[in-house]
């Protein structure tokens, strides 16, 4: 009966955020607002993995900007190959600027449509689980897999300003005029790219729960809180946390693939150190431990930000720097933490002498 | 869980039973040898405890056989090398242990507690499912060390000696045939120590336990048999009465450490 119930809260909590992404927020907000709010899903694809990552598996993954940006620029490449190739050109503009007549060898595969969605799944898969191997195995983890995830990041900001890259330098990719054919000008497309970023969500977010709620979840939090006492259960912690490193690498990738052609263009900026940390942002005020927490933290904090800085450019950095601060030091479970918190408060008040109920939640893990 | 069995010196199921053989067994941590040449045989169905001052090498030895601290010289269990193989290789051999300070998983439930500790030769696609009702063996594993009513508290708020017992339960449901329990009832009050060594008795009929202790009434109350360890060396071994009226291992208790492995060393 219970889980019955449980299955159907699931389900009906799954039709409300479906009624309201798909439903009421293209009705109520502009074209504009919807494509604003097509970012901040993607945002939350991403914290959706560091959730998991993070929260459940205790790896502060500080450098999800490198799998963001793997996604972003391969889908940046194939939009600006299939745009030239509209206009009947060898290479895209921003080339021709610089001179070049050919395209280059590493951009040749990315014509092909099949080749670039493989490519934004399969290359995070592959890289993450070779490093995540690599750096597991040889047990590096807390503030040196932070540091190291973190460095990855600068690295690929780095690389991707290098000239001979022909990746447009730091101006990055930009100008995109279609995606698969659907011309990016139309309110309609855009539209569309908005529903695919919603759908992605969900999917992200089933995939997560299911993650979460398995066995893998529940050994996931072992290993979170005692790596070796797990290796002596018979376990090798370092493949457990490689899946959920994996899965949040891959949502990274896809949320970057559906966000270049969503805002338009992509930079280096957009993938080095510091929106690597911005993700990490909205998971630690959401509250990195539950399945909500992150995304809903992400799309808040996003949001935020687009508001306030559009009134206080300056000021909102500041505030954001100190709300961080605050959740941190004082709500390490963030804001999801605070209904537990209320919860506690008001039992105290109700019974005069409760049995030590512990927290429901994972307060306070281990970074 | 109960038998009528109970654990002997020497093992109660004799030739042909599972084993434990350590040979030769040598810590070298940056030429100070905190374990050396140290031999133990174990049978199926011995209760042994391993004894010593501080610093003897006790918790090394444990150490040494899960693999945690590299050693020489040779671990065989029932004719499998253990030496050499990662810590949750030797694991899966059935080598179970538990630590001085109970490290039991206090955010998940005394049953996920158990559930993961009997899974580690789970598929992917068992592990990517959820968990459904109670396996038998953790059922019975539940009863066996008193914990089937908190089966659903996380095992952070359990009292002490109740995660010493949760441990204990973990390494059963893991199908560990060699407990390796490192002092499992310090900090214990007296009945839960009384608990703890009963659960001892019924377990280690079928199992091979080795348990590091400081607590001598404890140890004259449930070993089966009994090795002193003294600066990293096996000083004597047989049952509690022997190793009590041995004078080297008066000496070592009694007189000075230091004095009492000069004498060792020279005999």
């Amino acid at each position: 009966m219970r889980t019955f119930v449980g299955r159907w809260q699931t389900w009906a909590g799954f039709a409300v955020a479906a009624v309201l992404l798909f439903g009421v927020a293209p009705a109520v907000l502009s074209s504009f607002r919807l494509g604003l709010l097509g970012q901040y899903l993607c945002y939350a694809i991403v914290a959706a993995g560091i959730g998991l990552a993070w929260g459940r598996g205790g790896m502060l993954v500080l450098g999800q900007g490198v799998f963001f940006g793997l996604g972003a620029y391969m889908m940046g490449m194939h939009l600006k190959i299939a745009d030239a190739e509209v206009r009947k050109q060898a290479v895209p503009d921003f080339m021709q600027i610089a001179g070049t007549t050919k395209l280059p060898a590493f951009w040749e595969p990315f014509s092909s449509v099949a080749f670039t969605l493989l490519a934004i799944v399969a290359l995070p898969t592959v890289i993450a689980v070779l490093l995540g191997l690599g750096v597991f195995k040889r047990r590096v983890k807390g503030a040196y897999f932070a540091i190291l995830s973190q460095a990855l990041a600068a690295a690929l900001a780095i690389l991707l300003v290098n000239p001979s890259f022909h990746l447009g330098g730091s101006n990055g990719l930009n100008g995109f005029r279609t995606f698969f054919g659907f011309r990016l000008s139309d309110p309609v497309n855009r539209q569309m790219l908005y529903f695919i970023a919603a759908g992605m969500l969900l999917i992200a977010v089933a995939v997560v729960r299911q993650l979460m709620q398995s066995r893998y979840g529940e050994l996931l939090v072992a290993v979170r809180d005692g790596e070796e006492r797990v290796r002596f259960l018979g376990y090798d912690p370092a493949n457990v946390k490689v899946v959920a490193y994996t899965a949040a690498a891959l949502f990274a990738s896809v949320a970057g693939a559906l966000f270049a052609p969503i805002i338009g263009f992509i930079t280096p900026a957009q993938v080095g150190v510091v929106p690597s940390i911005m993700f990490l942002i909205g998971v630690a005020i959401g509250g990195r431990t539950t399945l909500l927490g992150p995304v809903l933290g992400a799309i808040a904090v996003a949001w935020a930000q687009t508001t306030f800085s559009e009134r206080f450019p300056s000021g909102w950095t500041y505030a954001q720097g100190l709300l961080f601060i605050v959740v941190v030091g004082f709500l390490p479970a963030g804001l999801a933490g605070l209904g537990t918190l209320l919860k506690r408060w008001r039992r105290r008040d109700t019974e005069p002498a409760p049995a030590p109920e512990p927290e429901p939640e994972k307060v306070g893990a281990s970074t | 869980m109960s038998t009528d069995v109970e654990p002997v010196a020497g093992g109660n199921v004799g030739m042909g039973s599972e084993y434990l053989e350590v040979r030769g067994l040598t810590v070298d941590f940056d030429g100070f040898k905190a374990v050396s040449e140290v031999d133990l045989t174990l049978f199926q169905g011995d209760l042994r405890f391993l004894i010593g001052p501080n610093g003897a090498g006790k918790t090394t030895v444990i150490d040494a056989i899960t693999g945690l601290v590299g050693a020489t010289g040779s671990v065989n269990k029932s004719g499998v090398e253990l030496l050499g193989k990662k810590v949750h290789r030797i694991a899966r051999f059935g080598v179970g242990r538990t630590f001085q300070t109970a490290s039991v998983f206090e955010q998940l439930t005394v049953l996920q507690n158990l559930d993961i500790a009997a899974g580690a030769g789970r598929s992917w696609w068992t592990l990517l499912r959820r968990r459904h009702g109670v396996l038998p063996a953790i059922e019975e594993a539940l009863e066996t060390i008193g914990l089937a009513g908190l089966a659903d508290k996380p095992a952070g708020v359990l009292a002490h000696g109740q995660k010493q017992w949760l441990e204990i339960g973990m390494l059963l449901v893991q199908n560990a045939d060699v407990l390796l329990l490192d002092e499992p009832v310090a900090g214990m009050s007296a009945e839960e120590r009384e608990e703890t060594g009963n659960l001892l008795r019924r377990i280690g009929a079928e199992r091979t336990v080795v348990v590091v202790e400081h607590d001598m009434d404890f140890m004259r109350a449930f070993a089966t048999s009994v090795t002193v360890l003294a600066r990293g060396r096996v000083i004597a071994e047989g049952t509690v009465a022997d190793v009590q009226a041995n004078p080297k291992v008066q000496e070592v208790y009694l007189g000075t450490a230091a004095a009492g492995t000069e004498d060792l060393e020279a005999s």
